[in-house]
C-alpha cells in the first residue's frame, strides 16, 4: 500500500490550538507540504505574526521567528539579507499584515525583497476575539463594528493583492481560497510558486488566502466555508493579480 | 482498498472532512469523547473508501493518512 | 592603518561597527545622525554588506531583530524621536536574547525637539527603552576617539550577555571631527551562535527565537536568567575615568560631551584653588555605582552636569545613597551649557567652605 497523505515532515507533531474548523490548519499544512516538496526545510527560516497564528513557530519544524505584530516583513527582510541562500516566510493574518504591518508589507514589497507571504484574509481578529479587521467586509458585524461595518466612520476593507500587484517589486500576487479540495489543492500550487520565484530571486511574493474563522464568525466550520463564498469572494475575487513569469513572456 | 488511519486525538470533530467525503463515509462518533473533549470521527463504510484523500486534503489538523 | 586620521564621530562610528564585523545595517534618515547611515551606503555594498534605510525606524529595528536571529553582528542608528519608535522592538530583541547594536546620536526633545545636541535620553536609554523588566548595555563615549573603542565591545558585550547594547551618542560627538586611530583588527573572533535561526541544515532540532510565554512562570524564569545575566555584567563591566577625584572636595559627575565641558570647569576651579574632580561615567548600564561610592567616602559634595532637566542625577543619588549631597546643573533642548557656567556652580558649592 503507498501512502496517498500523509502529515508533511515540516509539521512538528504539536496539535495546534487552532479553533475546531479553523483554515489556518489546513494552509499551515500546505506550507509545509511545499517546504517539504521542494527540499528546502533546512535552509528555511519562518517569521511568525501577532494573532491566531503566533503559535505557528511551535507548528513548523524548520527554524522559527516570533515577530512583533505587523513586523514581520521586516524581520523576513533582516534574515533574508543577512542569510541570502536562506528561504524565508511570513505567515501573517489581516490584521497583522493590512493594519498594523501595512507599511512593512508594501515596502518589503516595493524593494522586491526575495521573501514569501503567506497571508491569511479572514476578514477579523480572531486571537483577540472578533474585532472588526481592515479586511472586513462592510456591513460585517463584529465585536468593533458591532452595528455592522459603516464604511462612511470605519473605512472600506482593503484588497492587498490588488493593491500590491501595482509594485514592481512583485513577483507573483495571488488571492486563492481554502474553501473546496479544489481551492486547496490550487493554494497548495500558488505556494509553492511563490517559494520557487523566491528561490530563483524573483522578487517579492505574496499569496492571499481566503480563510475561515468560525468561532468569531459564529459559524459552523462547514457553514463558514458557505459564508466565505457567498460573502468574501466577491469583494475578494480569487486570481492572479501580478505573476513575473507571465509578464516576461508576454512582456 | 484503501485504508484510513484516524489520529482520533488530534481530531476537533470539526466535520471538514464529512462533507467533503465523496462517499459520505464518514461522520463523528457521537459514542467517542476524546482528551479534548470532541466527538472524533469515524468511517460509516471502509469497503465504499475509493482512497481520494479529499478528507485529509480538508482536514486542518492531519488527522487522516491515507493509504492506497 | 594605525596613524590618526581626522574623521567626523558618526563616520568613525560607522567605520568601528565595520571593523567589529557588522555586515549588516538597517537605518533611517534623521539628523543629526543621518552621516552615519550615507557612510554605511558608502562602504557596506564594496564589503558584500548589507546597507537597508528602511521605510521607518520601527521596520529597522526589526530588521535588526531578523538579522539577529540569523546569528550576524548587526545594528542601527538613530536619533531621539527615531530610538522612541524602536522602543518595541528593542524590548522584542532584549525578550528574546538578541544581541545587537543601537546607536542613539541624541538630539533635544521631547516631541520633535530640535537637532541641537542633548542628554535627555538617559532615562530612556537606561530605565525604559521599551514594556518589560529589561535592560539593555549603555556606553557614553565623549571623544571620537572613545566611540571607535566602544562601538567593538558593545558588539563583544551584546554577543556574551546575549542582549542588545546601545551607544548613547549626541549630535556634538556625531557631528565633531578629531583625529582618530582606528585599530587594525587582525582576525575577528566572533562568538558562535548555536541558538541562531539560520537554518538548521538537517543537522539538529530547530531553533526558535521568541519571546512569548503564555504560562507566568516561564516567562518568570527566563526573565531571572536574563537577570542572573545582568548582575554578572554589572559586578564585572562598571566602566568609568576618574579625573583629579582622588582629594576633590567637589566631585562633578559627567558623561559625554557634557563631561568635556566639565573637566575644563575643574580645571579651572583648580586654578582657582578649589579642589574639584570629575569622576565620568563610561557605562551609563551598568552605571558605575560602586566606585561613586566609594568617592562619596572622601568627597564633600556632587554636582551632576547634564545637558537635559537632570536626569543622570537620580543614578547619582542612588550610588552616593545619602551620604553626601548631591546638587544638579543643567541645559536643555539642545543649549550647550559652556565651562564658565558649571564653573560658577562649583564655585558656588565651594563657596559654602570659604
Amino acid at each position: 500500500m503507498a501512502v496517498v497523505f500523509e502529515k508533511p515532515h515540516a509539521l512538528t507533531n504539536v496539535p495546534t490550538h487552532y479553533c475546531p474548523g479553523c483554515t489556518h490548519g489546513i494552509v499551515h499544512r500546505l506550507v509545509a507540504q511545499v517546504l517539504d516538496e521542494l527540499g528546502v526545510e533546512g535552509r528555511t527560516v519562518g517569521v511568525a505574526p501577532v494573532g491566531c497564528a503566533v503559535f505557528a513557530y511551535n507548528y513548523f519544524n524548520c527554524d522559527m521567528i516570533q515577530s512583533p505584530h505587523g513586523r514581520a516583513p521586516a524581520v523576513a527582510t533582516g534574515v533574508k539579507r543577512a542569510l541570502p541562500e536562506s528561504v524565508v516566510f511570513t505567515y501573517q493574518g489581516d490584521g497583522d499584515l493590512a493594519a498594523i504591518g501595512t507599511a512593512e508589507t508594501v515596502h518589503a514589497a516595493a524593494r522586491g525583497e526575495n521573501i514569501t507571504i503567506i497571508f491569511i484574509n479572514n476578514a477579523i481578529y480572531g486571537m483577540t476575539g472578533g474585532q472588526m479587521a481592515p479586511t472586513s467586509l462592510p456591513g460585517q458585524v463584529t465585536q468593533t463594528s458591532p452595528y455592522g461595518r459603516d464604511v462612511k466612520t470605519q473605512g472600506h476593507p482593503i484588497r492587498v493583492c490588488e493593491m500590491l500587484s501595482s509594485l514592481d517589486g512583485v513577483a507573483l500576487a495571488q488571492r486563492c481560497s481554502v474553501d473546496t479540495v479544489k481551492n486547496v489543492n490550487a493554494t497548495k500550487q500558488a505556494i509553492k510558486k511563490a517559494f520557487q520565484y523566491q528561490i530563483e530571486g524573483k522578487g517579492c511574493t505574496i499569496v492571499e488566502v481566503l480563510s475561515t474563522c468560525p468561532t468569531n464568525w459564529g459559524l459552523e466550520p462547514n457553514e463558514a466555508l458557505d459564508w466565505l463564498r457567498e460573502n468574501m469572494m466577491p469583494y475578494y475575487p480569487l486570481g492572479v493579480y501580478k505573476d513575473a513569469a507571465e509578464e516576461e513572456n508576454n512582456g | 482498498m484503501p485504508k484510513l488511519t484516524i489520529n482520533e486525538s488530534l481530531c476537533k470533530g470539526c466535520e471538514l472532512c464529512v462533507k467533503a467525503c465523496p462517499k459520505g463515509i464518514l461522520e463523528l462518533n457521537k459514542a467517542v469523547i476524546n482528551a479534548k473533549g470532541y466527538h472524533t470521527l469515524h468511517i460509516t463504510d471502509q469497503e465504499k473508501c475509493i482512497g481520494c484523500a479529499m478528507c485529509a486534503i480538508m482536514c486542518p489538523d492531519s488527522v487522516i493518512k491515507v493509504e492506497r | 592603518m594605525g596613524e590618526k586620521i581626522l574623521m567626523k564621530g558618526n563616520e568613525a562610528l560607522a567605520e568601528a561597527a565595520i571593523l567589529a564585523g557588522c555586515r549588516h545595517f538597517f537605518g533611517y534618515p534623521i539628523t543629526p545622525q543621518t552621516e552615519l547611515a550615507a557612510y554605511m551606503a558608502k562602504r557596506m555594498p564594496k564589503l558584500g554588506g548589507t546597507f537597508l534605510q528602511a521605510e521607518s525606524e520601527v521596520a529597522a529595528i526589526n530588521m535588526v531583530l531578523g538579522a539577529a536571529s540569523a546569528g550576524v553582528r548587526t545594528m542601527t542608528s538613530s536619533s531621539s524621536p527615531g530610538v522612541s519608535l524602536k522602543s518595541e522592538g528593542v524590548s522584542y530583541l532584549a525578550g528574546s536574547d538578541l544581541p545587537c547594536l543601537i546607536i542613539n546620536v541624541q538630539r533635544g526633545g521631547p516631541g520633535l525637539g530640535g537637532i541641537q545636541p542633548s542628554q535627555a535620553d538617559y532615562w530612556q536609554a537606561t530605565k525604559a527603552l521599551g514594556h518589560g523588566d529589561f535592560q539593555i548595555f549603555v556606553f557614553a563615549p565623549s571623544t571620537v576617539q572613545e566611540m571607535v573603542d566602544l562601538v567593538n565591545q558593545a558588539f563583544d558585550l551584546a554577543d556574551e550577555y546575549r542582549m542588545p547594547a546601545m551607544i548613547l551618542a549626541d549630535g556634538m560627538l556625531g557631528q565633531m571631527m578629531e583625529p582618530v586611530e582606528i585599530p587594525e583588527v587582525s582576525e575577528l573572533k566572533l562568538k558562535d551562535k548555536p541558538w541562531a535561526t539560520n537554518g538548521h541544515k538537517n543537522s539538529r532540532e530547530h531553533n526558535i527565537i521568541n519571546s512569548l510565554y503564555m504560562q507566568p512562570e516561564d516567562l518568570e524564569q527566563t526573565i531571572r536568567d536574563r537577570f542572573a545575566r545582568y548582575d554578572d555584567a554589572k559586578a564585572k563591566h562598571q566602566v568609568f575615568e576618574s579625573y583629579l577625584t582622588e582629594d576633590a572636595d567637589i566631585v562633578v559627575v559627567a558623561y559625554g560631551a557634557s563631561s568635556r565641558i566639565s573637566r575644563s570647569a575643574v580645571e579651572q576651579a583648580r586654578e582657582l584653588g578649589i579642589k574639584a574632580g570629575l569622576f565620568r561615567p563610561i557605562t551609563l548600564w551598568p552605571f558605575p555605582n560602586d566606585e561613586l561610592y566609594k568617592l562619596a567616602g572622601s568627597a564633600k559634595k556632587f554636582l551632576a552636569v547634564e545637558m537635559s532637566m537632570g536626569q543622570m542625577v537620580d543614578d547619582v543619588r542612588l550610588a552616593v545613597n545619602g551620604r553626601k549631597p548631591v546638587e544638579f546643573f543643567g541645559r536643555t533642548g539642545g543649549v550647550i551649557p559652556t565651562p564658565a557656567e558649571v564653573l560658577e556652580q562649583i564655585k558656588k558649592l565651594a563657596g559654602g567652605d570659604r
